[in-house]
């Protein structure tokens, strides 16, 4: 029983996770945007959330191993895999990070948190109006 | 907690653009000093970013990585009757170039009028999260 209702919610779970994630990454575009060299990264949303509720980490790279000797490694466990921005203008000291692009993302994305947060809540309601099971 | 790694990050950015605004202000209040604590004329200084990791995280704050002396020469200009004019009646002032550091106080203000945005935006997400289930 508990386990239905948690499966009911995982999937706003794992989306309201990644876009938690998302708004870090973009905040630290928005920080940069004055550092030599910097490159603006980002993630593909719609890829990161199928792989994550196919319960795959993307991010992190798997280590092969033949022999049963061989390490696991220590490979950057990141929740996705970031890609870097390709620039519409590039500028003069090697940075990437474009403003309005950034701007208009984080924006976005804020507003994507917000719905998904209030996704969950109405999905808490819908199930607690299942679980009392009265008409009013 | 994703969220919280915003605040650490736009925080940052904001000390790098405060010390890039002190350079700024710096630069501006001395722009005809011709002489220094050493005696010498006043150097302009530039502040050097570097992107820093937050926390092991892949978030990238900012941090000032040096503060480093304009090398270019400075100005010259001819008044003989200034006491700190040489021989040929030249006088070395700083080179500080006023457009160029009023170029870099409006862009230092921006970078931190939008870091300051940045965080009251994360502030309002995690108070959003805070009404889950009400």
């Amino acid at each position: 029983m508990v386990s239905k209702i948690d499966n009911a919610l995982s999937f706003q779970q794992q989306a309201l996770g990644l876009r938690a994630y998302r708004q870090q990454v973009l905040a630290s575009n928005i920080a940069n945007a004055d550092t030599p060299n910097y490159k603006a990264k980002d993630f593909d949303f719609t890829t990161a959330l199928q792989s994550a509720v196919a319960g795959r980490s993307e991010g992190s790279l798997q280590v092969s191993k033949t022999d049963p000797a061989h390490l696991s490694g220590t490979a950057e466990n990141a929740p996705v895999r970031l890609m870097y921005r390709t620039p519409a203008q590039s500028s003069v000291d090697g940075n990437t990070v474009e403003m309005d692009v950034e701007r208009s993302q984080f924006s976005e994305n804020a507003i994507q948190y917000e719905a998904g947060v209030t996704f969950i809540t109405q999905q808490l309601k819908m199930l607690s109006l299942a679980v009392q099971g009265q008409s009013s | 907690m994703s969220i919280f790694n915003v605040f650490q990050v736009a925080g940052s950015a904001l000390t790098a653009q405060s010390a890039r605004l002190n350079a700024v202000a710096s630069n501006l209040a001395n722009a005809d000093s011709i002489a220094g604590p050493d005696g010498k004329p006043y150097r302009a200084k530039q502040v050097v970013f570097e992107a820093t990791p937050v926390d092991g995280q892949n978030a990238m704050g900012v941090k000032v990585k040096q503060v480093v002396e304009d090398a270019s020469p400075g100005r010259m200009i001819y008044d003989p009757r200034n006491p700190a004019a040489n021989e040929n009646g030249y006088v070395t002032l700083p080179n500080v170039s006023v457009v160029d550091e009023m170029v870099n106080m409006i862009s230092a203000s921006r970078s931190y009028q939008t870091n300051a945005e940045v965080m009251n935006t994360a502030k309002q997400l995690l108070l959003k999260t805070l009404t889950l289930g009400q």
